[in-house]
């Protein structure tokens, strides 16, 4: 008997171990129950945690555009009382964000921005020989830029330090033109803009059809082709927390009285996917924490019923209600706690086993699981409670028995 | 230390009733009037069904009276709550069963230390010197770390013995205490009573249907269906007037 352990902890302790085989199956189960817990949490966790770096490692958190331009029904010459019923939506011309220097000094005071850079962008096409094709053009300014999306680690081949006769292009849009970084290209836009440019650079995004799209090239060659000398098509934003992005582009569209769109409204759906994914976690956390709580809770029952001698021996000799109480929640709590250690460790081999296993065919992770340390501490917490919840009910049974019945056995 | 001049236990008009269904009530004690000074050796003897075991249950505050009072070291007991009658029962009462009631999770002196170990909540180094010595003086040092399955009847019987000593209650309630043990046995286990009785006072009441035991007993309470039929000091072991039990 260890010296500083109280009497409930060493006589749950014994009790435990007096029945060693009903304690390691209900262990076994806890511990498969926590285990299928911390891979499915970690899993689901890892996935998420994928596709938002995916997802915003090439896009801006907020974006600042200039306000639609809308159609203005003439009225003049039109009879009383009749107006057009039918207003035909304007085409949206390419222009730039009004004073956007000024607009973009005021957004970089805001404590919540972390980077706020302007980006000119518009159609244009790549001419090589008689290869033509269409792209998307993106101007910038690579020093604020780069901060802002992680261009740099997609590149392949070169740098992306694009400067005013560069162009960044991707793998596939090289491979069709059947250029190599150092080559040079004829870009051309419908503004009438035209310039030879030297490729700096490939990237590769992991998607065929942006590799094929998009082009980068210095902000100031982008003005230049697009016809919008000094302008900036948008203002492109990262902020400190990405989930509170859309406060701070509320506060945006407040202060400029610009649209700032924020990357939760424009990606709506890859937001209510993720949703249906935690909560599809949470319901498994609930069921399995379910189904442990009730094996606890069903063997202590039991355990209460085989030991209702031992109980009313105790009682007889001194023990009282609450310490009985005390001493069948322990029992639970422990279980649990057993559970956990084990379920945590087989969960931490299961996810090791699938980085291992799961990768793609370039060998690289299918996607990056983080370990995270706390995920096994509120296993084990969790577990815990769960088992002294559960044991709730037959600590309470136990601590009822009248112990001139039981010692009748 | 019990106060000598106060009864050990004092029973006044006791009655014990037992509801059957949801009306009818069988009274098994009919007031019971009985009273135990410090230091006496007595044995209550009496038929089966006669009502001894309901009558120990009440005076080891296991169970309650339906009328009548009772006083354990003079306090009253009827008023008190369910944990102060507990932890009266661990200062004053020790017990010893026929079927000695070890706990076969724990050794043999962690038997002993259990009501030690619930009455102060944590283990302290007299509480196992305590244990120890008393283990010593029912001559079962060798077992001291053996478990209660891998001990003699007789064995068991003592460690139980110890167990009932271990918080020097003034009163020790023995319920056949050499019922389930062979003639040898039997007589080690009594003399081990006898012993503690004679050097520490200590007041036992036994329940015994053995005449040869009750015969060896100060005092013999008989009762016979709810009452007290007879209560007087026992005869000397086969001399005119001997008890005995059906």
């Amino acid at each position: 008997m260890n010296r500083w352990l109280p009497f409930e902890w060493i006589a749950a302790t014994r009790f435990l171990r007096a029945a060693s085989l009903q304690t390691l199956l209900i262990v076994a189960g806890v511990a498969l129950g926590v285990s299928v817990i911390v891979f499915i949490s970690a899993l689901i966790t890892g996935l998420q945690n994928n596709l938002f770096r995916r997802t915003l490692d090439l896009q801006a958190q907020i974006v600042i555009v200039p306000p639609e331009e809308v159609a203005r029904p003439l009225r003049a010459g039109v009879e009383p009382g009749r107006i057009a019923t039918v207003v035909q939506p304007r085409a949206q011309r390419l222009r730039s964000v009004d004073q956007w220097q000024a607009v973009l000094a005021q957004v970089r005071r805001l404590p919540t921005v972390t980077v706020a850079t302007p980006v000119v962008s518009g159609p244009a096409f790549v001419v090589r020989g008689e290869a033509i094709q269409a792209v998307n053009l993106t101007g910038i300014e690579p020093e604020t830029y780069l901060r802002l999306v992680a261009l740099a680690s997609k590149m392949v081949s070169g740098d992306a330090e694009v400067g005013t006769s560069d162009v960044l292009i991707g793998t596939e849009l090289a491979q069709d033109l059947g250029v190599d970084r150092g080559d040079k290209l004829i870009l051309r836009t419908t503004a009438g803009g035209t310039a030879t440019l030297l490729v700096r650079g490939l990237f590769d995004f992991g998607n065929r059809a942006q590799n094929q799209r998009a082009a980068y090239v210095a902000l100031r060659t982008a003005q230049s082709l697009l016809e919008l000398p000094g302008g900036a098509t948008s203002l492109e934003i990262n902020v400190t927390d990405p989930f509170a992005a859309e406060d701070t582009a509320v506060v945006i569209s407040a202060q400029t009285g610009l649209d700032a769109q924020s990357w939760i409204t424009t990606n709506a759906q890859f937001f209510s996917a993720l949703a249906a994914q935690s909560m599809s976690n949470v319901i498994i956390r609930f069921f399995v924490g379910l189904s442990a709580a009730l094996g606890i809770a069903s063997v202590l029952v039991v355990s209460v019923v085989q030991k209702s001698k031992e109980i009313g021996i105790l009682r007889a000799t001194g023990t009282t209600r609450r310490q009985i109480l005390r001493l069948f929640l322990l029992q639970g709590g422990l279980l649990g706690l057993m559970g956990s250690v084990v379920g945590s460790a087989a969960g931490w081999f299961f996810l090791f086993a699938w980085r291992t296993l799961a990768r793609n065919a370039d060998g690289t992770p299918l996607f990056v699981i983080d370990f995270d340390p706390w995920l096994f501490v509120y296993a084990a917490v969790g577990a815990t409670l769960v088992g002294t919840l559960a044991a709730i009910f037959p600590a309470a049974q136990a601590a009822r028995l009248d112990p001139v019945v039981a010692l009748r056995g | 230390m019990a106060d000598p001049a106060v009864d050990t236990l004092r029973l006044v008009g006791v009655r014990k009733a037992y509801a059957i269904g949801t009306r009818a009530e069988v009274e098994v004690l009919h007031g019971i009037d009985l009273t135990l000074k410090r230091g006496e050796f007595a044995a209550l003897i009496g038929p089966s069904g006669s009502g001894k075991s309901t009558l120990l249950n009440l005076i080891g505050l296991l169970d309650r009276p339906t009328g009548g009072q009772l006083f354990l070291e003079g306090q009253a007991t009827e008023e008190l709550g369910d944990e102060a009658r507990t932890r009266l029962r661990a200062r004053s009462i020790g017990f010893v069963f026929q079927f000695h009631h070890l706990l076969p999770a724990f050794s043999a002196q962690e038997n002993v230390m259990l009501p030690l170990l619930a009455a102060r909540g944590r283990r302290d180094d007299a509480m196992f010197a305590r244990a120890a010595a008393l283990i010593d003086q029912v001559g079962l040092t060798p077992w001291a770390g053996q478990r209660p399955n891998d001990l003699s009847g007789g064995q068991q019987q003592r460690v139980a013995i110890a167990r009932a000593l271990v918080l020097e209650p003034a009163l020790v309630l023995a319920d056949e205490p050499t019922g389930n043990l062979d003639t040898q046995s039997a007589d080690v286990v009594f003399e081990l009573l006898r012993r503690v009785n004679r050097e520490r006072g200590t007041t036992f009441l036994i329940v015994t249907h053995d005449p040869r035991l009750a015969n060896r007993c100060d005092r013999i309470i008989e009762l016979v269906d709810g009452h007290i039929a007879a209560d007087g000091p026992a005869p000397v072991l086969g001399g005119a007037g001997a008890i005995t039990v059906p």
